[in-house]
Order: structure tokens, then C-alpha cells, then sequence
């Protein structure tokens, strides 16, 4: 029986258990206009890859305990010190110092509020989210950058609080572990796994 | 807030002047069961040695290295794609390189072969750039093109593109275009009129008669952009050749081709719109400080620059590029443009960028009549008519091939041949398309100046190439 690829990372290197392809066979490409004479064939993949999050990680880990991190620059002799970052940095885009990692779960709590937003009717292949798609670009206060994410519950106005809610069970580790729901949300109404 | 050094900022200057000779491109389609990508770039390089009346082993005798542009290889399923046309056409064991900036591959692609001209390098370069987009059907398509986001922080999230312009889109209507409908509706005459002069392009994929209650009843994909909003998704391959001043005299000696004066420069910005940080708005030559001092009073929220409404490397390449050619005003300077018009809504955000309008009033280039062929207020030729091919919505987007596409096009202009190559009965007959009863000539009478705009992303990478009738130049030294 297949089981899907499995890694962890032992001695710095990748150890991998179960199935990272699988087979399917190809099949002909044929022209139903002239005789069903060759045109091609397809050629059906399926792989799994095994993606680093390297400086990062920290951040996907941390959606699971319920907490929101973001970086800043507090090298003394570069121009934009003090900077704060979400998405997170793992380098000073200036000075390229190493940058803080600071908690700003409070921060998106007090302040996140939508700079814009849309709905989206269609998805790519691979979509995990239910349809329609509330994307929302948020703002917070003393932060420089606007994040990217996606609306749990409502409907996105501009200006519009919002608060980060957390997939603390069963988490993808993916950026999905984070999502937003409108002020006043109360807890039994979050999707299941999320808590605030 | 984010300062650029003189150093930064100097106007890029080339070793020799640059001309294009001659251009060539393919049939555009969804998909091409019955060709393999070879035989489109054969099909693009076997036009323009025909428009020199050369064949295309002459043509390749002058030729001494080569750009290829093309962007997923993910799409092709075909790393080194680049080796398997350069094979094909026949060109080792000559130097060639690929070149990949998502939707403005094909722009930098004629960026790497000016600068291999105007460095000296090069006397006469191939550029060629192609996408095969048919290897997989549309969700797995609109997934694979999703993978040009950051893949941790944006692609998971709908795997789709046009949610990533939309909240573009939705910002830049409620600010700028004030939530008007007349501005949603000014969106959807943009689709309208590309997908109408598509109509006169046998190249193109998508010719349509439509109006814009078409558009605006057209299924939405990401609120408020709908289906005829957004760009094709195409198959085919364009090309063209760059040369030092005694190759384009001797390629063009036999033919209507004249020498192009060309100019190609880039700009580039964080693949992330999330990254970008408030800075003052870089300054075009037709722009004063002044005048975006109370934008934010105008437009409350439109001061954060360049934020979800401005693309900053659009408007660095115009810099560069205005820079290079001598260009102090686009509308006044140049006869007409092709821009990248992957969404209606980045083809507004566009028009400020570079310059054609003021922020906060690019709907007015549209409005006004000035985009068109022929204005439909005046009866009288457009001021700065843009993207007669019908662009990325009517034409084609096949990611490698549209920025040469779009130089392509406006070459034929200043050659005077759009008639003749748009025209032809056989072309229209060979590419089994129905020429339509009320063809009309879209030539733009003595057109001496234009320019393309090639972008990717959400405005990661943006090139303008400038084309110019060498006896018409604006700069002496340039």
C-alpha cells in the first residue's frame, strides 16, 4: 500500500519514508477530426517536494501556538532601524543585519484593520479554501508593510477591524494557519481548529 | 521611506546606437495541438527575414548571438527550452542565453540583446521569445502562473493571479476612481476596445464585438474584475532583430524595413505587494512636485505611494527610458503605445505610471478618446492611440513572446506596413481566421515614435522599449 512522503531532517539531512511520486500511465493524444491520427500524449506527475522554511520556520510554527511574529531591523547604524515587517524579514532589507523577531500578536489584536480586500469567485488548481475567497490586505499600527491574508467570517470593508485568529489544531503549518475574523467575533463561531 | 542615490538614479547611456530591423511572430492560440513550440519560432523568424526580403538562412548568417525569452518552464515541461529552439533554428554553435521576468520576459529579453549590440559584443542579435501555455488546462494553468507569487506568503491563498490584482483593483476604484460605476464601466471599455481592434489582428486570439454591458455581465473571477477583464492565456512566438548601424544599413538595403532606433530600459520592484514601503513619488519629466503635494486631499488615501495603485518599476523604467530617448512628455513625444494590459485595471494604473496622466486621473486618458485609433468623441485620429493589436485582453499573452509582440506591432506602424501585414488576405486564410466584412486600417499616419511596456508579476519587473524613426529623433546625443 502507497503512503504519502514523510521527511525529517536528522544530522542536517533529509530522511525521507513513503511515496515522494507516483506512477500513472500515459495516455495517446488522438484527432478526432482526422482519422484519430497521433497528435501527442499526456504526461500525468505527481510529486512531492520538500520545501525548506529556513529563517522563517519559526514564524509558520509559531501560527500554531497562536501567536503572530513579524521582524525588525535594530541594527543602531542602518537608516531605516526601528522598521517593522510582516510578512517577516529575515534580513534587513537595507543593511541586510540580521533582523529582531518581535511578537506582534497584541499589536494586530489592538490595530489590524483592512487596507483592502476583494472576493474571489475562482481559484487555481490545488485551492484549499472554501469559495468565495475573502482576501484581505491588512494594516497595523507601527508596521511598515501590509500583509497579505484571507477573511474566515463577514464581509471585508475598507478600514474594517479585523482579528487574527489561529489554526491551534490540526495546523497545516502552511500561512492558511492564519486568518481573520471581524471585531466582536465570538469564539464559537470561528472555523473549526481556529481559536483567537 | 525609501531614497535613491545619483548613482541610482543616472540615466542609463549605450556604447552605439541600436536598430531594429526587422520583427516576425506567430499565429496566437490558446493551443496548438498540431505544432510543437519550435515550429512557432520558426514560423516568427521565417516572417522577419520575409519582411526583409531575405530568407531566413541569409538572415542567419549575420547573426552572432541570441536571447531567448521564456518564462515557466514549468508550463513547457522543458528545462533548457532554450537549447531545443536554438538547435532548431539552426544557430550553434552561437552564444545564447535565456531570459526569465514573468510577464516582462519578453521585454528584458530585448533588453539583454540591445545591450549586447550597444556594448559592441554583438554587430546583429537574435531575440525570441515564446510560452507554451496549452500543457495543462486552465485551474492547473492559473495554479502553475499563482507559483510567480511568493510560494509561502501569497500562492497558497486561491492559487489565482487575478485575486492578487483585484485587491489592487478594489483599492485603487474606491480611492481613485471614488466607487464610481462610470469608473467600473470606463474599466470595461478598455475590454471592449482591445478585444475590438483584435478584430483587424489575424494574429490575434480573441478578436470580439462586445460592449461593455458584456463585460460588466461577464462571470466575476475576483470581484470587481470579471472574466473579459483579464488577459488570454496563449501559445505562439515573436521575434526580432537588433543590429549596430552598418549591419541594419546592409540588412535593409532591398527592403520597406527602415532601421528602428531603439532604446530598452527596466525597473523592477518586490514581488510581494505586502513589502512595499511609502516613499515620494519619483518624478517624469512632465511632472512637477508640486502638483502630488494634496493628492491625499483629492483622493483621501491615495498619498501612500506606490502602495496597491502604483506599479514603482513602471515607473522607473519610464524614467530610464525618457532618459535614454529624450522623451520630456509621452502623449506629446510618441504617436502610440502597446501596454501591458494583463488586467484593465493595471492597464489605468499604467497610464499614471508612465506618465501618459497624472496620478488620480488615468481614467481620463480613456474618457477623453485619446487611447483610440479614432476618437469616438472627435471623429479625429486618437492623441496617443495604445494597444492597436489588442493587447494581452484581444491579442495574446504568451508570457516570453508579448513585450516583442507589443515592439513588434509598434514597428509596423512606423514602417507604415500595419496595413499590409494586418491586411493580407492569405495571412487571414493561413491562419484559417474569417477576415471580418468591416476590416479597417488601423495604420497611425506617420507614426515616427512609440513605445511598449512588458510587466510582470504585480509589478515586480517592468521594461519600456522605445522605437524610433532615426530621422525623427528627439535627442541628438541619445
Amino acid at each position: 500500500m502507497s503512503m504519502f512522503g514523510q521527511v525529517f531532517v536528522k544530522d542536517n539531512k533529509y530522511k525521507i519514508k513513503g511515496d515522494f511520486h507516483h506512477l500513472t500511465p500515459n495516455t495517446p493524444i488522438r484527432d478526432a477530426d482526422d482519422g484519430w491520427k497521433l497528435l501527442g500524449v499526456t504526461n500525468p506527475r505527481d510529486m512531492t517536494y520538500m520545501h525548506s522554511y529556513g529563517g522563517e520556520a519559526i514564524f509558520f510554527e509559531s501560527l500554531s501556538q497562536g501567536k503572530l511574529l513579524a521582524t525588525r531591523c535594530d541594527n543602531s547604524g542602518c537608516g531605516t532601524r526601528g522598521t517593522t515587517y510582516i510578512p517577516f524579514r529575515i534580513h534587513c532589507p537595507d543593511c541586510l543585519g540580521k533582523n529582531s523577531i518581535i511578537d506582534l500578536t497584541a499589536v494586530a489584536r489592538k490595530s489590524a484593520r483592512i487596507h483592502t480586500f476583494m472576493v474571489c469567485e475562482r481559484s487555481g488548481a490545488f485551492n484549499l479554501l472554501d469559495k468565495p475567497i475573502k482576501f484581505i490586505n491588512i494594516e497595523f499600527d507601527g508596521v511598515a508593510t501590509i500583509l497579505m491574508s484571507y477573511l474566515s467570517l463577514g464581509e471585508p470593508k475598507f478600514g474594517m477591524r479585523v482579528l487574527p485568529i489561529f489554526k491551534t489544531s490540526g495546523p497545516t503549518f502552511t500561512i492558511l494557519d492564519l486568518s481573520w475574523v471581524p471585531e466582536g467575533t465570538p469564539q464559537e463561531q470561528l472555523p473549526e481548529g481556529f481559536t483567537f | 521611506m525609501i531614497t535613491f542615490s545619483r548613482q541610482q538614479l543616472k540615466i542609463p547611456r549605450l556604447q552605439r546606437p541600436v536598430y531594429l530591423v526587422t520583427a516576425g511572430q506567430s499565429k496566437f492560440d490558446r493551443a496548438f495541438p498540431d505544432k510543437r513550440t519550435e515550429e512557432l519560432c520558426i514560423d516568427a523568424f521565417t516572417m522577419a527575414a520575409g519582411l526583409l526580403d531575405i530568407s531566413p538562412a541569409e538572415l542567419k548568417q549575420y547573426i552572432h548571438s541570441c536571447y531567448y525569452g521564456h518564462f515557466a518552464d514549468h508550463f513547457g515541461d522543458q528545462l533548457l527550452g532554450e537549447s531545443v529552439i536554438h538547435d532548431r533554428l539552426g544557430l550553434d554553435p552561437l552564444g545564447n542565453v535565456g531570459v526569465k521576468t514573468g510577464g516582462a520576459t519578453g521585454g528584458s529579453t530585448l533588453w539583454e540583446g540591445m545591450k549586447a549590440v550597444a556594448s559592441g559584443y554583438s554587430d546583429c542579435v537574435l531575440v525570441m521569445g515564446w510560452e507554451r501555455m496549452d500543457e495543462v488546462p486552465t485551474d492547473e494553468g492559473n495554479f502553475l502562473i499563482s507559483c510567480a507569487a511568493d510560494k509561502d506568503w501569497e500562492s497558497p491563498l486561491g492559487h489565482i493571479y487575478t485575486g492578487y490584482y483585484a485587491v489592487m483593483a478594489q483599492r485603487y476604484w474606491q480611492i481613485f476612481g471614488k466607487s464610481e460605476e462610470s469608473f467600473r464601466r470606463t474599466l470595461a471599455e478598455i475590454s471592449v476596445k482591445h478585444h475590438g481592434y483584435a478584430r483587424f489582428n489575424p494574429f490575434a486570439q480573441s478578436p470580439m464585438k462586445i460592449t461593455v454591458d458584456d463585460v460588466l455581465n461577464s462571470p466575476v473571477v475576483a470581484y470587481p474584475l470579471r472574466a473579459l477583464d483579464c488577459c488570454l492565456m496563449s501559445v505562439g512566438a515573436a521575434c526580432a532583430i537588433l543590429c549596430d548601424e552598418d549591419t541594419a544599413t546592409q540588412l535593409t538595403k532591398n527592403s520597406k524595413n527602415k532601421p528602428l532606433r531603439i532604446y530598452v530600459a527596466a525597473g523592477s520592484h518586490t514581488l510581494r505587494p505586502a513589502d512595499r514601503l511609502d516613499m515620494a513619488i519619483p518624478l517624469l519629466p512632465n511632472e512637477t512636485a508640486d502638483q502630488y503635494k494634496d493628492l491625499g486631499e483629492r483622493f483621501p488615501g491615495g498619498d501612500r505611494y506606490p502602495g496597491f495603485t502604483g506599479f514603482l518599476a513602471a515607473r522607473i523604467a519610464a524614467y530610464y527610458g525618457y532618459g535614454m530617448a529624450g522623451i520630456t512628455d509621452p502623449t506629446t513625444d510618441l504617436d502610440l503605445v502597446e501596454l501591458h494590459d494583463a488586467f484593465t485595471i493595471s492597464d489605468v494604473q499604467t497610464y499614471e505610471d508612465i506618465g501618459i496622466r497624472p496620478y488620480g486621473y488615468g481614467r481620463d486618458y480613456v474618457e477623453s478618446g485619446d487611447c483610440y485609433h479614432t476618437n469616438p468623441h472627435t471623429g479625429q485620429p486618437g492623441k496617443l492611440p495604445s494597444n492597436l493589436s489588442g493587447g494581452l485582453i484581444g491579442c495574446m499573452h504568451s508570457v516570453g513572446a508579448t513585450g516583442i509582440m507589443q515592439t513588434f506591432e509598434v514597428a509596423t506602424h512606423i514602417w507604415h506596413r500595419w496595413e499590409e501585414l494586418h491586411g493580407d488576405a492569405q495571412l487571414w486564410q493561413k491562419f484559417n481566421r474569417v477576415k471580418p466584412d468591416d476590416w479597417t486600417s488601423l495604420q497611425v499616419e506617420g507614426a515616427k515614435r512609440g513605445m511598449a511596456i512588458s510587466h510582470a508579476g504585480v509589478g515586480s519587473h517592468v521594461t519600456s522599449t522605445i522605437l524610433m524613426d532615426p530621422d525623427h529623433l528627439l535627442a541628438k546625443d541619445a
